[in-house]
């Protein structure tokens, strides 16, 4: 009889039991929802429909050009051609964690393991047709532009032989101290060479008048990404690096567009709306990080999770604000000359002192308790230095600082294990400064 | 009478399981086994192999803290921490005035930097390779058919330590192969392997300005050859304790002690 009752009560129990777990699954599922950014669906469509018409531009009497992350698109927008990232391409790679296979073949083709991954997947894709989104639409023409890496001109070289079309190249010195005069002499006469060169391949007539429109959407667009980004100072945080990482595909793709102004519009609202409603993209946040280099673009969940138990959230990167950094040089009304000042001063191409600076003003803007550095096996200007001003940063702003071995794309260069054990002694360093 | 407290550390590592306890402060004992395939097991076996040593039962122990690279398979465990905080606590437990670790495992090698509290300050770690590692000994004790525990004292008298050049374990175990083919003496041999070790592990040091003075912990801490080399490398010296190989777990346990 005892037995009999216990297991009717146990039964009892056990069905109230499940009704908490169902209660707190709910709960817990509200609670995502409520966290979850609204805008992210809206970029996903927008992000289709230009990979669309970047398909279908022949059909439509349109070209494609490929162009690096860094290069100056806004002649290309005016000029009505879609332009191409392959390093875009590449984070979509890695994050659908097609890197490793894509890699492989690029290494099966003759390629060092030591190359860019984002120039190897890039390389063996164009011969596969691989990766999440069947290859990219053939290029009429590349546009290389040295200002984040010297990679990419042997990479850009090697796809220019490959489709068999021509290659603009835009030369960028590195600017260690300052921007003297014969640099600004050097690199605004290639501009004009850029527009000869797309006036040939276009066979039209340069539109003056379109790309001071364009040149003004391109400011606006970065002034937006600015703002959006700057939304993370608020604490807790409406958003993280893990975010920006993502919404900073239309920043890179379709700046100069009313597309991405328009939409930037739309998500800087909805960060200022998470901002009243005190919605917070890591639950319980206390402690605040910035990130530096390109994120590991498959372990991107891990990551994020791995942070999120911490408590901390990555309110800010150096990586996805490289997009906005040099606006301070850019005159609307006179695009053209003060454009060349401010590709050539981006994030990549000044000195390390500089880079450090920026850094240290990071640190403060943002009040972040440590700083997470990804040394990153492909992205070597990201990488080198990186020891330099992880002293600068341990000196002037006396915050932990953590160091992750990885690679953007390939996966072989990561160990999940090392990775964990550095976070957590990192995060108990935090913890335990209070 | 209130019960005494008693407190547990458990470090899993790649190599060795070992477990601490102490009680009012003071170290209760120890205990080393190696882990095997499952450091699940490993885990339950050094903790109720020790307190069955003292005569104790699981009901006695107030806190357990999981380290090492097993750590989370300590399910027992209240907390995890990883192992560079514990071996801060340890080696501030074993000796107050330390403000430097050089730990060697099985697995991986690390410097870490001490405040004068005895807190962890800063570390570097050893990257995805096995170079400057236990497991690189290990390798090279196996290629030179030496047991692993008599390569520091077999390096001792060697006249001339042999240049290995090959950071790689892989590779250096080829060069290896190679000057065993070319006769080059056993001892000078082994001599050149702890220099190359000794480099490794001294750029870790140096890239987080270590300072003196500096305790080495961890189960290669026991060997002596790469002890010197290391001191030689770094131009100090490094001591020693009986318990290095220990200094993990009894620093969990000391974090033990301090879980509210």
């Amino acid at each position: 009889m005892t037995d009999t009752s216990t297991n009717k009560n146990n039964g009892q129990d056990q069905v109230l039991n499940n009704d908490k777990v169902q209660d707190n699954d709910k709960v817990q599922k509200k609670d995502k929802d409520r966290r979850k950014i609204k805008s992210a669906k809206k970029m996903r469509d927008i992000m289709t429909t230009y990979y669309l018409d970047a398909m279908t531009a022949r059909e439509n009497n349109k070209k494609v050009a490929w162009i690096t992350s860094g290069g100056p698109v806004e002649p290309l927008i005016a000029m009505d051609i879609i332009p191409v990232y392959p390093e875009n391409h590449g984070a979509m790679i890695g994050a659908s964690k097609m890197g490793e296979d894509l890699c492989l073949k690029a290494e099966d083709m003759g390629y060092s393991t030591d190359l860019c991954s984002y120039a190897r997947a890039d390389i063996s894709c164009a011969v596969v047709n691989g990766g999440p989104i069947g290859g990219l639409p053939k290029p009429d023409m590349l546009v290389c532009c040295t200002n984040i890496c010297g990679t990419v001109l042997k990479w850009y070289e090697i796809q220019a032989r490959y489709f068999n079309v021509p290659l603009f190249i835009l030369d960028t010195p590195m600017c260690h101290t300052e921007y003297s005069p014969e640099i600004a002499t050097y690199v605004r006469r290639q501009i004009n060479e850029y527009i000869a060169f797309l006036e040939t391949q276009t066979q039209k007539k340069f539109d003056h008048d379109k790309m001071v429109k364009v040149g003004r959407l391109a400011l606006k667009g970065q002034k937006l990404w600015q703002k959006i980004l700057n939304t993370t100072a608020h604490k807790p945080s409406p958003m993280s690096a893990f975010d920006s990482f993502f919404f900073l595909a239309l920043i890179v793709t379709l700046r100069g567009t009313q597309i991405a102004v328009d939409f930037y519009q739309d998500l800087a609202l909805e960060m200022e709306d998470r901002i009243q409603k005190g919605i917070s993209i890591v639950p319980l946040e206390k402690y605040r990080l910035l990130w530096d280099n390109l994120p590991v673009w498959y372990q991107l969940k891990w990551l994020s999770n791995k942070f999120s138990d911490h408590n901390a959230c990555l309110v800010a990167d150096t990586y996805t604000s490289a997009w906005c950094s040099a606006i301070q040089y850019i005159d609307e009304d006179n695009f053209l000359d003060s454009m060349a000042e401010a590709y050539t001063r981006i994030y990549l191409n000044i000195g390390v002192d500089q880079m450090a600076d920026q850094v240290l003003d990071m640190i403060k803007f943002y009040d972040v308790d440590g700083f997470v550095m990804h040394s990153n096996r492909s992205c070597k200007p990201y990488s080198f230095g990186q020891m330099d001003i992880m002293k600068i940063v341990r000196e002037k702003a006396n915050i932990p600082v953590v160091m992750l071995e990885a690679d953007m794309v390939d996966p072989r260069n990561f160990s999940l294990s090392q990775a964990e054990t550095r976070i957590d002694a990192f995060m108990e360093i935090i913890k335990q400064k209070g | 009478m209130a019960k005494p407290l008693i407190f547990a550390g458990i470090d899993i590592g790649s190599i060795t399981a070992k477990a601490a306890l102490i009680k009012d402060n003071k170290l209760l004992g120890t205990l080393v086994i190696p882990t095997g395939y499952n450091p699940v097991s490993a885990g339950q076996k050094v903790f109720s192999s020790l307190i069955s040593q003292i005569k104790l039962t699981p009901g006695d122990i107030t806190a357990i803290i999981a380290t090492g690279y097993g750590r989370a398979s300590v399910e027992f465990a209240d907390k995890a921490m990883t192992e560079i905080i514990c071996h801060g606590a340890g080696a501030h437990f074993l000796t107050p005035h330390i403000r430097g670790i050089i730990d060697v495992g099985g697995q991986d090698s690390k410097a870490i930097a001490l405040d004068t509290a005895g807190q962890v300050e800063n570390f570097a770690m050893n990257d995805k390779c096995a170079a400057g590692t236990g497991r690189f000994l290990e390798v090279m004790a196996k290629a030179l058919e030496v047991e692993l525990d008599d390569l520091g004292r077999i390096s001792l008298t060697a006249e001339a330590p042999s240049k290995i050049s090959s950071i790689c374990t892989v590779f250096a175990e080829s060069e290896v192969i190679s000057m065993i083919a070319g006769q080059q003496k056993r001892e000078n041999i082994i001599a050149g392997i702890h220099e190359s070790t000794a480099a490794r592990v001294a750029g870790l040091a140096t890239k987080i300005h270590i300072q003196e003075p500096v305790v080495m912990t961890g189960g290669v801490a026991k060997n002596i050859g790469l002890v010197k080399a290391l001191e030689k490398r770094l131009g100090f010296d490094i001591l020693v304790g009986d318990l290095a190989q220990e200094n993990g777990a009894i620093g969990a346990a000391v974090l033990a002690s301090r879980l509210g």
